[in-house]
C-alpha cells in the first residue's frame, strides 16, 4: 500500500497520525476505484486478458481444427528453428519496423513543429495530413495498387519520364514490394501522429519560451531545453505506440500484397493467421504469436526502463 | 511578464516581437525558413492528397482512360452515373448501415467506459491501483494479432461467431480509451478536485461535474479515433463474419473488387463512397479533437 500510494500523483494528504481515518479513505477509495474501473475491467478481463494468458498453453501445445489443445512441450518452438517462412516474416517485419518507425517519428515531428508555427494555412494543411489515416484501408490499398502498377501506373510512368525506360517492379517485385507496403503505410499515418505530437506541443506553456528568450536562449537552444524534455511523454506514448504498430501490421499487407510476391512482404501477423486460418494449425499458430508478443514486450519493457530513467 | 502588464490583452499569444519597444528586424533566416514551410507543407500536401484526387478522377472515367499510357488527370467522358449504379451493382447500403452500426456501438461503449475507469485510476488512490494499471498497460502492448486465435477460438466456443455480439465485443473494451484518458486526466490540477471535494462533492460528482466537461476534447478526440478503427477495421469482419447480411463497408469493398476485377471505374467508386462518410465525421469532429487537447483547464 505505501508503495502504491508513494508512487501515485498525490490525491489526498491525509493527517499522519489518524490511521482509523486513513483505513476508512483507504476502504473508500478502494471501493470508489473499483467501481469506476469495472465497466472497462470486466470486458477486458474476459475478452483480453483470458485470451492472452491462454495463449501461453496453445503457444506449447497441439491444436488443430477439432478437439482441445494437448500440451506437447518445446516440439512446436523446435519447428519454429526450421521454419523457413517464420524467418522470412520475422525478418521482414523487423525491416518494416525499423523503416516505416524512423520515418514516420521524424515526417511527424517535423510537420508537428512546423504546423506548431505562425505561418498561414496550417488549419488546412493539417485536415489533409490527417485524411488518409482516416480512409479506409482496403480503398487506400487498391488506389495505391492502381498507382503502383508496373506497366502503366501513374508512378511508373513518372519515374519512367525521369529514368529514361527503367522503372521499379513494385508489388510484382521480391525486392521493391516492401518499400512499396512501406510508403503506403507512412502515407497512411503520419498524420495521425502528427497530431498527436502537435497536442503535446501545444501544451508546452508560452511563458516558458519568452522566460528563455529573455535569457537569452536561441532557438536551437530553446528546442532541446524546452521542447523536448517537456514532450517525452507524448513522445514516448507515441513512441510506444508506433512500434507496437508496426510490429502488428497485417491489414495493409494482406490487402496489398497478400505477402507476395513469394514471401517477400510476409509478415509474422500475417503468418499467424494463414496457419490458423489456412492451416488450422492452431497451436502453431500460437506459438508464432508467442514471438510476436514477445518482441513486442522487449521493446515495451526496453522503452520504459529508458523513460523512467531519464525522468529521474 | 512586464509584457503581460504592458499589453494585457495579448500577453499570452504574442510573442516578444510584437512589444512596441521590442521589435526586431526580420532576419533572413526567419524568412528563408518561412519559405521552407510553406514548400514543405506544399509538397507534403500533395504527395497527401494525390491519390485521393486520382482516385476520384478515376472513379468517373471510362474504364479503358483509367490506366492510359501517358495518362490523363481528366477523363474524355465524364461517368456520374458510376455512383447511381453501384448502389445496384453492389449491397453498399446494407455494408454502409452495417458499418455504422458496428461503429456507433463500439464508439460508445469505449468511449464510457474507458473514460470512466481513467478516473479511477488517475484521481482515487486504492490499494493496488498500480498493478491494475501496469497490467492494463502491459496488455495494450500486446499486439491483436497476437491472441486473436485464443479469442476466435474462445467467442466460437461460445456461439457468438458470425454474429453482431463479435465485432463489438471484439473492440469496445480496449485499453486504449483508458490510457488516453487518463493521460488527460493526469494533466487537470488536482486542486480543481480537490475544492470540489471540500466542498462535500462525491468522486462520482467531481467525476461528472468537474473533469468530464474539462474532457470534453479528449473524449471527443477518443471517439473519433474509435470510431474511424472500427469502420475501418478489416481484419475483425474477415475473421468473424461469414454471412452477407452483416458484411461491413471493408469486406464489402474487398469483395466487390475481387467480383469486378477489370471494372476500375467502378472499383474507384466504392472506394471513394467508402472513405466519404468517415470524411464528414472527421471534418465535422476534427476542430474539438485538435484544437482542445491543448486549451484552458490544462494549463492551469
Amino acid at each position: 500500500m505505501t508503495q502504491a500510494t508513494s508512487a501515485a500523483s498525490s490525491v489526498r494528504v491525509a493527517p499522519p497520525d489518524h490511521s482509523k481515518a486513513n483505513k476508512a479513505i483507504g476502504r473508500r477509495n478502494l471501493r470508489n476505484g473499483l467501481i469506476f474501473i469495472a465497466p472497462n475491467f470486466i470486458g477486458f478481463f474476459v475478452l483480453i486478458l483470458i485470451p492472452v494468458v491462454q495463449l501461453f498453453y496453445i503457444g506449447f501445445s497441439k491444436w488443430s481444427a477439432f478437439g482441445d489443445p494437448k500440451f506437447n512441450g518445446l516440439t512446436n518452438w523446435v519447428r519454429l528453428t526450421h521454419d523457413s517462412n517464420f524467418k522470412a516474416a520475422f525478418v521482414n517485419t523487423i525491416v518494416y519496423s525499423v523503416v516505416h518507425i524512423s520515418l514516420t517519428l521524424a515526417i511527424a515531428f517535423a510537420l508537428a513543429v512546423l504546423l506548431n508555427t505562425k505561418l498561414k494555412g496550417r488549419a488546412f494543411f493539417r485536415t489533409v495530413a490527417f485524411f488518409p489515416y482516416i480512409t479506409s484501408i482496403v480503398a487506400a490499398a487498391q488506389v495505391w495498387n492502381m498507382l503502383f502498377d508496373v506497366k502503366s501506373g501513374v508512378i511508373n510512368q513518372i519515374i519512367k519520364f525521369f529514368t529514361g525506360g527503367w522503372a521499379p517492379g513494385w508489388m510484382g517485385s521480391t525486392k521493391w514490394a516492401m518499400v512499396a507496403v512501406i510508403i503506403v503505410a507512412t502515407w497512411r499515418e503520419v498524420g495521425y501522429y502528427m497530431i498527436l505530437i502537435l497536442a503535446g506541443l501545444q501544451t508546452i506553456p508560452g511563458e516558458l519560451y519568452e522566460a528563455a528568450s529573455i535569457d537569452g536562449a536561441n532557438k536551437w537552444q530553446q528546442f532541446w531545453k524546452i521542447t523536448v524534455p517537456c514532450m517525452r511523454p507524448t513522445l514516448f506514448f507515441v513512441l510506444v505506440t508506433l512500434t507496437i504498430g508496426s510490429f502488428k501490421i497485417l491489414d495493409l499487407t494482406l490487402v496489398m500484397t497478400n505477402g507476395g510476391p513469394g514471401t517477400s512482404t510476409l509478415v509474422l501477423a500475417q503468418y499467424i493467421y494463414m496457419v490458423a486460418f489456412n492451416r488450422q494449425d492452431f497451436g502453431y499458430s500460437g506459438t508464432v504469436s508467442l514471438v510476436l508478443f514477445a518482441l513486442c514486450m522487449v521493446v515495451t519493457l526496453v522503452q520504459f526502463w529508458y523513460n523512467n530513467k531519464k525522468e529521474k | 511578464m512586464t509584457a503581460a502588464s504592458i499589453t494585457p490583452a495579448a500577453g499570452v499569444k504574442s510573442s516578444s516581437a510584437d512589444i512596441p519597444f521590442n521589435k526586431k528586424p526580420v532576419s533572413p533566416a526567419k524568412i528563408v525558413g518561412t519559405v521552407i514551410g510553406y514548400a514543405a507543407m506544399l509538397a507534403v500536401s500533395a504527395f497527401t492528397l494525390l491519390p485521393f484526387v486520382w482516385m476520384l478522377l478515376a472513379s468517373v472515367k471510362p474504364n479503358n482512360e483509367v490506366f492510359m499510357v501517358p495518362f490523363k488527370w481528366l477523363p474524355s467522358v465524364w461517368h456520374f452515373e458510376n455512383y447511381i449504379n453501384i448502389w445496384t451493382k453492389s449491397d453498399m447500403l446494407l455494408w454502409v448501415g452495417n458499418t455504422v452500426f458496428f461503429a456507433i456501438c463500439v464508439t460508445f461503449l469505449q468511449v464510457f467506459t474507458g473514460s470512466f475507469a481513467a478516473y479511477g485510476f488517475s484521481r482515487i488512490k486504492f490499494a493496488g491501483r498500480n498493478t491494475l494499471f501496469l497490467i492494463y498497460i502491459a496488455t495494450m502492448a500486446v499486439p491483436w494479432q497476437s491472441y486473436m486465435i485464443p479469442q476466435f477460438k474462445m467467442l466460437s466456443s461460445w456461439g457468438l461467431v458470425d454474429t453482431r455480439w463479435s465485432i463489438i465485443l471484439l473492440q469496445a473494451f480496449g485499453a486504449f480509451g483508458v490510457f488516453m484518458m487518463k493521460q488527460f486526466y493526469d494533466t487537470i490540477p488536482e486542486e480543481l478536485a480537490e475544492a470540489a471535494r471540500l466542498d462535500g462533492l462525491s468522486e462520482f460528482g467531481i467525476y461528472a461535474r468537474i473533469v468530464l466537461p474539462l474532457s470534453g476534447p479528449s473524449i471527443a478526440a477518443l471517439g473519433i479515433i474509435t470510431f474511424t478503427n472500427t469502420w475501418n477495421d478489416y481484419m475483425g469482419p474477415l475473421i468473424y463474419l461469414r454471412a452477407t447480411n452483416l458484411q461491413t463497408i471493408q469486406l464489402g469493398l474487398k469483395t466487390f473488387i475481387s467480383q469486378f476485377n477489370a471494372d476500375y471505374a467502378m472499383i474507384m467508386t466504392g472506394s471513394v463512397l467508402s472513405i466519404l462518410p468517415i470524411l464528414v465525421v472527421f471534418l465535422l469532429g476534427q476542430k474539438q479533437f485538435i484544437e482542445g487537447i491543448a486549451t484552458s483547464g490544462m494549463k492551469g
